[in-house]
Parts: structure tokens; sequence; C-alpha cells
């Protein structure tokens, strides 16, 4: 009988086992898996993968949802992120921080790829040259080169926010690789104490207005966009402390935006 | 009202396949969360058809632009014994598994994953990958030979030299 009919083609085979195939076809395919031990095994082995698939990763669905993926706190954000402008958001990140945080930005919309991105090079800068006790700017504050360097080097008019009123003082700036190569620049201030924050300021396309907190380890950074820039404020995690400052920052340098603009 | 309970009985399965299609958990729950917030915003763009496959669709072309940017970096692989601990099943056998999915091209595991892990027809998966169900049906065959080699290959009670 197997030898009447056409050959089961690989399709077929996938399709059945898969419970795509039509019924009418499913008699004869039985009959050609029992002829063809081969094919047989193959589509055993098929199921057989599909199974531990399955129980790979079937517990990742029975597992309860974490706090971050529930609807309604993500529509609130949503919501805020629709009504409020830069500024807005900012005082509603800052208010939200009172009712408590719940691991990652939950309070405000997902941090973008990019701003994922220069966050990431700017601790990363941060973490280097804040160790540095020698030399750990390239052009010292008092250079009057300083801004207008960088501003040219990084193609946007930059300015060193005044950070006095946190008893931080600017120490300088250095030129840095930012996202695929384009220059960026790093302001570093500095407390009496000596605990440093830089302030990183990179070319990004299709910044995000919202500040986004992010914690790692000892050091947490504060992002925001603005036009085509990317800003992040770095420091030690305290959150407080840290989006105070990086309010102060983008108050100072969001002003300077309007005014010329 | 229907349309967010929709949304909101697919995560735990959004997780399941961003979890296979990425094997980092933090990766995975970034880009549901990214999914269901692109998801909210475009809830008034979403006039009918199905959420669910709507969803796989925005999470598998998040996935894909996250891999882009992550091939320009070095990437992280998250270590095995990290999240063993919330797997249920045969842990050999499910890092087993985590390698083989590893070693296929993103369209293939795509495929793959939603038809074996999420149940989907192959005229859904075709829908969501933009392509014909011919295409689909020849990357489930490449990811289905790549597995099978790869997981024979691992058991050397199999490899016989003849």
């Amino acid at each position: 009988m197997v030898g009447r009919e056409p050959p089961v083609s690989d399709d077929e085979l996938h399709a059945y086992v898969d419970g795509e195939l039509p019924e009418s076809r499913r008699a004869a395919i039985e009959a050609w898996l029992a002829a063809h031990p081969e094919d047989a095994a193959r589509a055993a082995s098929w199921r057989a993968h599909a199974e531990l698939i399955r129980v790979r990763y079937g517990g990742v669905a029975r597992s309860p949802v974490p706090a971050h993926l529930v609807l309604d706190r993500l529509a609130r954000a949503e919501r805020k992120w629709t009504w409020f402008a830069a500024a807005a958001v900012l005082a509603a990140f800052l208010l939200g921080g009172a009712s408590g945080w719940y691991g990652r930005a939950a309070f405000i919309a997902v941090p973008a790829p990019v701003a994922q991105r220069v966050t990431a090079e700017a601790l990363d800068a941060h973490k280097l040259y804040v160790a540095e006790v020698r030399h750990p700017i390239e052009v010292p504050a008092e250079a009057s080169h300083l801004i207008p360097w960088l501003s040219r080097r990084v193609g946007s008019t930059l300015r060193a926010p005044d950070l006095g009123s946190f008893g931080l003082k600017l120490m300088g700036g250095r030129l840095l690789p930012g996202q695929t190569g384009k220059p960026a620049a790093m302001f570093m201030y500095e407390t009496v104490s000596g605990e440093r924050y830089t302030l990183y300021c990179a070319r990004a396309t299709a910044p995000e207005t919202a500040l986004h907190y992010n914690a790692a380890g000892q050091v947490a950074a504060v992002y925001w966009g603005d036009g085509d820039l990317g800003f992040v404020v770095s420091g030690p995690a305290d959150r407080e402390q840290l989006l105070k400052i990086a309010q102060a920052a983008y108050e100072q340098l969001d002003r300077r935006g309007r005014s010329n603009s | 009202m229907g349309f967010r309970h929709d949304v909101e009985a697919a995560i735990p399965a959004l997780r399941r396949y961003a979890r296979a299609l990425t094997r980092d958990g933090d990766a995975a729950d970034d880009l549901v969360q990214d999914t269901l917030v692109r998801a909210l915003r475009s809830e008034h763009l979403f006039h009918a058809g199905d959420v669910r496959s709507w969803l796989y669709t925005i999470l598998t072309n998040l996935n894909r632009n996250r891999l882009r940017s992550l091939s320009r970096r070095p990437t992280l692989m998250p270590m095995d014994e990290n999240d063993a601990a919330d797997m249920a099943g045969p842990e050999a056998g499910g890092r087993d598994v985590e390698r083989a999915l590893a070693r296929l091209a993103e369209e293939q595991r795509v495929a793959l994953l939603l038809v074996v892990l999420e149940g989907l027809s192959y005229r859904e998966v075709a829908e969501i990958q933009g392509v014909p169900i011919g295409t689909v049906m020849s990357r489930l065959a490449r990811a289905r030979a790549q597995v099978k080699a790869y997981l024979d290959g691992e058991r050397p009670m199999l490899r016989r030299v003849k």
C-alpha cells in the first residue's frame, strides 16, 4: 500500500508534528512513518526537543508577574508620560520617590536603548576617572578653552552648570569617545570632602526627555535628554541627593537651551 | 476594557517567550515591559485582530533592535547558575536546550519558539514575521535540524562510527 502513496515531504512531516496537517492526510502520514523508521525517528526527536523547550521555559509563565510588569502601574506611568513636559515629568518622578521605590524604573516609561547606552557609557567613564588620583580630568576648570573646546568637539554649545549650592566645585573636564566613536564630554565636580560627581554630555539621536535613575552598585546615574543631547549625572548612589543635583543641572542647562533658541 | 484585559492575560506567555528568546531573565522582562508600554501607547491604533499576535510581533521586533544594538558592543552572557534556581525541570537538559537555541539564527529561533513553545499556527507566525508560510516552514525545518544536530552531538553515546 505504501508503495502506491506519493512520498511524504519534510514540510508535511513538520506539519504533522505541529498539528497543522489536514485531517485527510493524517492516515497517509502515519502509514508512511510506520514504513520509514528514519522519518519516524526524526519526527519523534522533533517532538522530544519541543518538549525539552517547554519544560525549560514553561515555568516562567507560571511564576508570578513581577511588580514592574503590572499593567495598571505601567498604564499610570504612561499617562504621566503623555501629559507632562520634561519638567513636569521630573516633578512626578520626585514625588513618586516619596511613595516608595519599586526596583527598576517603574514610575516613568521604559528607558529607550539610546538612554541605556549613553548611561552605561557615562557610568563606565565615571567609575574610571573618579578613581584617578593624579589625573581625573584632562583640562582644568580654570582653563578658558575648556568649554569652547568641548562644545566644538561634541558639536553643541555646552555649559558646566554651577552646582555650588551642593558644595560641588567644578574641577574640569575631558573628551571621551561616545556612542559609535562620536566625541562626548565629561565634567567632573568635587566636594571638599572629596566626593566626586560627573556630568556626561553626548550627542544622542532621539533622546528622551524623562529622567531615569539607574543604580549600579556604589554609583548611580540620572539620565535625561534635551534636543539632540543626552545628559547623565553620575555620583554616589544616594537617590535623593543625585536627583536634586540632576534637577539643578537640568534646570540650568534647559534655561540655556531656551534662551539660545 | 477588552483590550487591557487581553494584554494582561498575555503577560505570562510573553515573559516565557521573551525568556526563551533572550535566555536572560533581566533582558527578557525589559523586553516585556517595553512591549507593554508600546502596546498601551498605541492602544488607539489597535482596531481589530488578535491582541496576542500583535504583542508577539512587537516583542519580536524589539528584540531584533536589541540584538542590533548589542552587536555594537561586547555581549554580556548570563551565567547559567544565576537563573537555574527559578527553573523547574531537569537542569542539565535545560542548559543543553539553551545552548542549542543560542546557536540558531534569530529568525529561526523566533519561528521555532512561536510554534513549539507558544503554540501559534504557521499562519500566525507568518504574520508576526511578515513572511510567507513557506518561509516559516523552512525556518522551522532548519531550526529543528540544527537543534537535533547539536543535542545529538552532545551525547557521546549516540555517536557511532560506521
